[in-house]
């Protein structure tokens, strides 16, 4: 059953504001969206001979869990590194917020409220686990060199933030591991973690960077439960992920890119029987075997992931 | 064989002048490599800054000692800029090279002919360069102590550097329980999640830089007023290792690390030294001369490191679970 034709009073209120505001979206790439909250125009780069992102136009939705989506070398990472200004583009701008953004230092981004994470986990591996979500704290006066020898200026502000990350750590189920080495934690906990800290910034957008990438099937449920409540608190949600499967349960929006290309746009279901999307997973000329597997996915998409 | 002088001796240096300017350099490096990830090879720099500050301002400049602490700090902060805004920016190897060739230009420029006025050449400064701190000293003059060597004048002076060297170690462990520290922790374990987290990782690595080379700078201080002379060629870059061995050996990102890790070094290698000396004196090791202890000494001492590094390799106060992690 697509998206848009699904009975809105079933859904939580956030998916449910989601899918509304996105119902009219022309399912084109780069299609104008209502309330877009990043929008970005002519953004290439190129290594050597290669354009790994070479982007027109694309708006992402306010409030929404965006997915994008494309086989591997479709150029989402590198398109992620440049958004958040953690790779320079050879052309292009951006706006956050309305904002322009493009050139800007990654740290400016996070603080205007652009947090992301990495692919591969970037847990501060000799620090607790506590440690690793205070330090996702904005605007801590402790932090100031000069401050920092004098803790009556910021003690209460500490107090507060490790309030703030015990309900995040409790959240994410690692309420229990404040005081364990980043690096003792599974590859799942150190998701987890690495997501709750970048909540920590207060961002207004989280981009996440294939965070079911490694990540047992058990922990997937769990991980796609917390995404899904970034959102019903309001904060936007992009991410990358190659398994289509995996996107189709939680986004409400779907970007395709291949080979640097936005090549379609458009809510799961739709997207997913994109022809141009199919191939651009499979090949153009694909044989029986895949198009047996073609066949798998469609069908899950028609049965709904559980 | 002396026992009791071999010991007495081997104290004087563990505690004595040479391995407090060792240990500010150690304190300095702490801050920069323990805790911030920063592998400056060149803290030899910041001590010869320091040193000829006190060098130019005191003998070229005939001015005051105090004056050229001063100076010496902003030397050191200048070095540090110098060293810092080109490369922090960078990949953290750039500032190993550039720090340790940096250090030999400075080197290499204090000993030119071309400022032979200024820093002296080859010769160095030499002279009365500490005299307005030894003129402090509240010592009685006919003052001896019982057991371990040191002369009244240097006694002041270990007594000012070890209060000094723990007013350090307080200070970095004031500042490595902070929220700063913790973000300066953050950019040794992984510099791009600092930033992510929107911190200004360039300014933090270059506050640590700053600050680990004021220290550093202190060393250099107290080497001139306590040797009353300053020579290019003590700050080859094997000082730097030494450095570095000493801060492995206490143990990296402990705030007592470079305390320990300089009383061990020296302890052993002047122990070694001293027990050596006394054997070949004594017609016990027949194949070795006495000038053959300087450098045996500095094999018995790699022997040691080589040893440590197996067995211990986390430092004498390092945390073996923590160094397991940085394994994965």
């Amino acid at each position: 059953m697509p998206a848009n034709t699904e009975n809105t009073a079933k859904m939580t209120p956030g998916r449910a504001a989601a899918v509304e505001a996105l119902r009219d979206v022309a399912r084109v790439p780069g299609s104008p969206k209502p309330d877009p909250i990043l929008v970005a125009d002519q953004v290439s780069r190129q290594f050597g001979g290669l354009k790994a992102v070479d982007v027109t136009h694309v708006e992402i939705q306010r409030g929404a869990i965006t997915a994008l989506i494309g086989p591997n070398g479709a150029g989402k990472t590198t398109l992620f590194n440049l958004l958040t200004g953690f790779d320079n583009p050879d052309s292009g701008e951006w706006t956050f917020n309305k904002t322009p953004v493009a050139g800007k230092a990654p740290y400016r981004l996070a603080r205007m409220g652009m947090v992301r994470t990495f692919q591969l986990t970037k847990a501060l591996s000799r620090m607790t686990v506590m440690d690793n979500m205070l330090l996702g704290a904005s605007g801590q006066s402790g932090e100031r060199v000069f401050k920092a020898l004098l803790p009556f200026t910021w003690k209460a502000q500490e107090r507060a933030n490790t309030d703030r990350a015990m309900e995040l750590l409790g959240r994410f189920n690692l309420d229990a591991k404040i005081g364990d080495f980043a690096g003792s934690l599974s590859g799942g906990q150190r998701k987890l973690l690495e997501m709750a800290r970048a909540l920590m910034v207060g961002p207004e957008i989280v981009m996440l960077d294939e965070p079911m990438a490694g990540v047992n099937p058990a922990l997937t449920q769990s991980l796609l439960g917390h995404i899904k409540n970034i959102r019903e608190e309001g904060t936007t949600v992009l991410f990358v992920e190659h398994d289509m499967d995996m996107v189709h349960d939680i986004s409400d929006w779907v970007i395709v890119m291949a080979q640097g290309q936005i090549i379609a746009e458009g809510p799961p279901d739709a997207v997913m029987k994109d022809p141009q999307v199919i191939e651009a997973y499979l090949g153009s000329r694909h044989g029986s075997a895949l198009t047996a597997d073609g066949a798998s996915l469609t069908d899950d998409s028609q049965g709904g992931t559980t | 064989m002396d026992i009791g002088q071999v010991f007495t001796l081997t104290i004087t240096q563990a505690f004595g002048v040479t391995a407090l300017i060792y240990l500010f350099a150690a304190i300095g490096l702490n801050v920069q490599f323990g805790y911030t990830g920063l592998l400056n090879f060149g803290q030899v720099a910041f001590v010869a800054a320091g040193a000829y500050a006190v060098g130019v301002i005191v003998l070229t400049f005939d001015l005051s000692l105090w004056l050229s602490i001063i100076v010496a700090l902003i030397t050191s902060t200048l070095l540090a800029l110098l060293l810092g805004i080109p490369t922090l920016r960078l990949r953290a190897d750039y500032l190993a090279i550039v720090t340790i060739a940096a250090s030999e230009l400075l080197r290499l420029l204090v000993r030119s002919i071309a400022f032979k006025d200024v820093f002296g050449g080859a010769q160095g400064l030499n002279g009365k360069l500490g005299q307005e701190f030894h003129d402090l000293n509240p010592l009685p003059t006919d003052f001896t102590l019982p057991l371990l060597s040191w002369s009244r004048q240097d006694l002041w002076v270990v007594i000012v550097g070890w209060s000094l060297a723990l007013l350090f170690t307080l200070f970095v462990w004031g500042l490595v329980r902070s929220p700063w520290g913790r973000v300066v922790k953050g950019i040794r374990e992984d510099e791009d999640a600092v930033v992510s987290l929107g911190k200004n990782v360039f300014v933090y690595k270059l506050q640590a830089l700053i600050i680990g080379g004021g220290i550093a700078a202190f060393g250099g201080i107290l080497w001139a007023v306590a040797k009353q002379s300053v020579q290019p060629d003590t700050f080859q870059p094997d000082f730097t290792f030494f450095v570095f061995t000493i801060l492995l050996l206490g143990g990296a990102a402990r705030v007592f690390g470079p305390i320990v890790g300089t009383v061990i070094f020296w302890f052993l290698l002047a122990g070694f030294g001293e027990v050596l000396s006394s054997l070949i004196n004594n017609g016990y090791i027949a194949f070795l001369t006495p000038t053959d202890v300087g450098s045996i000494r500095f094999m018995l001492m790699g022997l040691g490191l080589m040893l440590l590094m197996i067995f211990r390799p986390q430092g004498i106060f390092g945390d073996r679970r923590e160094l397991a992690l940085d394994a994965r």
